[in-house]
């Protein structure tokens, strides 16, 4: 029989035994969620970002915007009676890094597409007090004026099927084109695009056709968000949690 | 360390036998409260998983037999919220809106639920006060550029302003200089007079020329007083409030290339009720015809 005094004389059995009893509690919470059947719902209308997305998810991620925005409408009545539905798991399945979180100094953005235009949008990165002059968001002016750097919209592809997002080789080979054609309807192929895509809005974002901003993308990104989900055929009995 | 466990002779407590240089450790219990507390907590907790949704099975989960999922509770609480204002909300559903103005507590009502969405949905454009933003108009004054009487606030909450929906209030202003309808010495003539007769500081000799040309191509909708027309959306530009700015250049580039702005339609996004609060709640901030 093991003695404590075992433990006590020997640390990296000590290590080796702490190691073990916290790692239970990790797998019995984290270890299910991989097989149960009810971690993400069936739902319509999921779709992997369409490059133009992706690459505004990426300017998102690295402007810090998750620092004050969650994207998580929790099931809570004051939450679903401002934000709209509940946040599903499938609507988050294809983030990587997921926008979770409950910290709100701003609101949450889950359901935030299609709630502005984009000249909203524009004005309110540019000077968010131009528009909501309570607003304590600061100013990102420079996106109008960063020409979006894509050349390597590929790459980013690929890194997201690496980690389980579904890009087929067709959606990779036909990125750069697909990302013009959203950010400039009228010099691209939209029916393409929305083939690989569907409900991908195609527009000249931030008002300005000449070039594609970085302003542009992050439009894009934010007027698709929590739009995908089809809630017409969303059986919420079947999905109860 | 040795392991023999003997008696301290101060305190009559046993010691945990164990030794380093001479010092040795008394074995005292723990205290009985903790002691109890601590298997409540795992009473608690086996009690708890049969209750609640707790172990995770083969493809699914125990549900436990209280049944309970967060999800269900939201959508009972949102359910009961309603069912507990369905009253006033079908009274006014019937009502018309000058019914609901006469009737004290359908008006409160209205009031307060017509705040609530209005912070919801239109604040982000139309400021939480109602004041406007550049290009966003003030609900809180007299000049409506639709018309502001309550049957008409409600109709362009309900289709929106150049929205996509197919009853959309419309008008188009023209980009005189930029779909080159207007050479650019007429643009600055007709801008000298607009800020004529908004009682502003212009070249006289230019407004004079301007004149001929608002005549021309701007009466049709801003009236010859430039007083404007609610009924096509044409906005007074005699006075001093104005959507996208009153100054020279500002004018000017309305003239050369207008915004048109977009209210968005919310008939498929607010129910019934929620738009005649919103009707009510606007009409009331200081505006209302």
């Amino acid at each position: 029989m093991f003695k404590h005094e075992f433990f006590e004389k020997n640390s990296i059995f000590l290590t080796i035994g702490i190691l073990v009893v916290v790692a239970i509690g990790g797998i019995v919470e984290i270890a299910p969620l991989y097989w149960l059947k009810s971690t993400i719902e069936e739902v319509k209308g999921m779709r992997p970002y369409s490059p133009l997305e992706l690459a505004g998810r990426n300017i998102y991620i690295r402007e810090g915007c998750y620092v004050c925005h969650s994207q998580q409408i929790r099931s809570l009545r004051d939450e679903v009676e401002r934000y709209g539905h509940y946040s599903l798991a499938a609507e988050s399945m294809y983030d990587h890094p997921f926008q979770w979180g409950s910290k709100r100094t701003g609101p949450d953005l889950a359901r935030v597409g299609g709630r502005y235009s984009d000249e909203w949008h524009v004005a309110h990165m540019i000077d968010p007090r131009s528009i909501v002059p309570e607003s304590i968001m600061p100013g990102y002016p420079f996106l109008a004026e960063n020409k979006l750097s894509y050349e390597d919209i590929q790459g980013h592809l690929k890194a997201n099927r690496t980690v389980g997002v579904p890009y087929t080789d067709e959606m990779i080979e036909n990125a750069i084109a697909d990302l013009e054609a959203q950010a400039n309807p009228d010099e691209g192929d939209i029916d393409a695009l929305q083939e690989r895509y569907p409900k991908a809005v195609a527009r000249v974002f931030d008002g300005d056709e000449r070039r594609i901003t970085e302003l542009d993308a992050l439009i894009a990104y934010l007027q698709m968000l929590g739009t995908l989900v089809e809630f017409d055929s969303f059986d919420a009995a079947a999905n109860s949690r | 360390m040795s392991d023999k466990r003997e008696i301290d002779p101060v305190t009559g407590q046993e010691t945990t036998g164990h030794e380093w240089d001479g010092i040795r450790e008394l074995d005292t219990p723990m205290p009985r409260w903790w002691l109890w507390t601590f298997y409540a907590t795992i009473a608690w907790s086996v009690a708890y998983m049969i209750a609640m949704p707790a172990i995770p099975l083969v493809s699914d989960y125990t549900k436990g037999v209280l049944g309970y999922s967060q999800r269900e509770s939201v959508r009972m609480d949102i359910a009961e919220a309603r069912e507990a204002q369905s009253g006033l909300r079908s009274r006014i559903e019937e009502a018309s809106l000058e019914e609901i103005l006469d009737v004290a507590d359908l008006r409160e009502f209205a009031v307060a639920g017509g705040q609530s969405a209005f912070a919801v949905n239109c604040s982000q454009c139309h400021g939480s006060g109602g004041a406007g933003a550049p290009g966003y108009p003030n609900l809180n004054d007299d000049a409506w550029v639709w018309g502001g009487s309550l049957e008409r606030i409600h109709e362009i909450i309900r289709v929106g302003i150049r929205s996509e929906h197919p009853d959309t209030l419309f008008n188009e202003m023209p980009a005189f200089l930029k779909d080159e309808l207007l050479p650019r010495d007429q643009v600055d003539d007709v801008v000298e007079y607009v800020l004529a007769i908004s009682g502003q500081d212009h070249e006289v000799e230019s407004a004079d020329r301007g004149r001929g040309v608002f005549l021309e191509q701007c009466a049709a909708c801003h009236m010859e007083s430039g007083k404007g027309d609610r009924e096509l959306g044409a906005p007074n530009l005699t006075d001093a409030i104005w959507l996208y700015g009153g100054d020279r250049e500002s004018i000017w580039n309305t003239v050369a290339d207008p915004r048109n702005g977009v209210m968005p339609n919310w008939d498929d996004k607010l129910d019934p009720v929620t738009r005649k609060q919103l009707a009510i709640y606007v009409h009331q901030l200081g505006g209302g015809e």
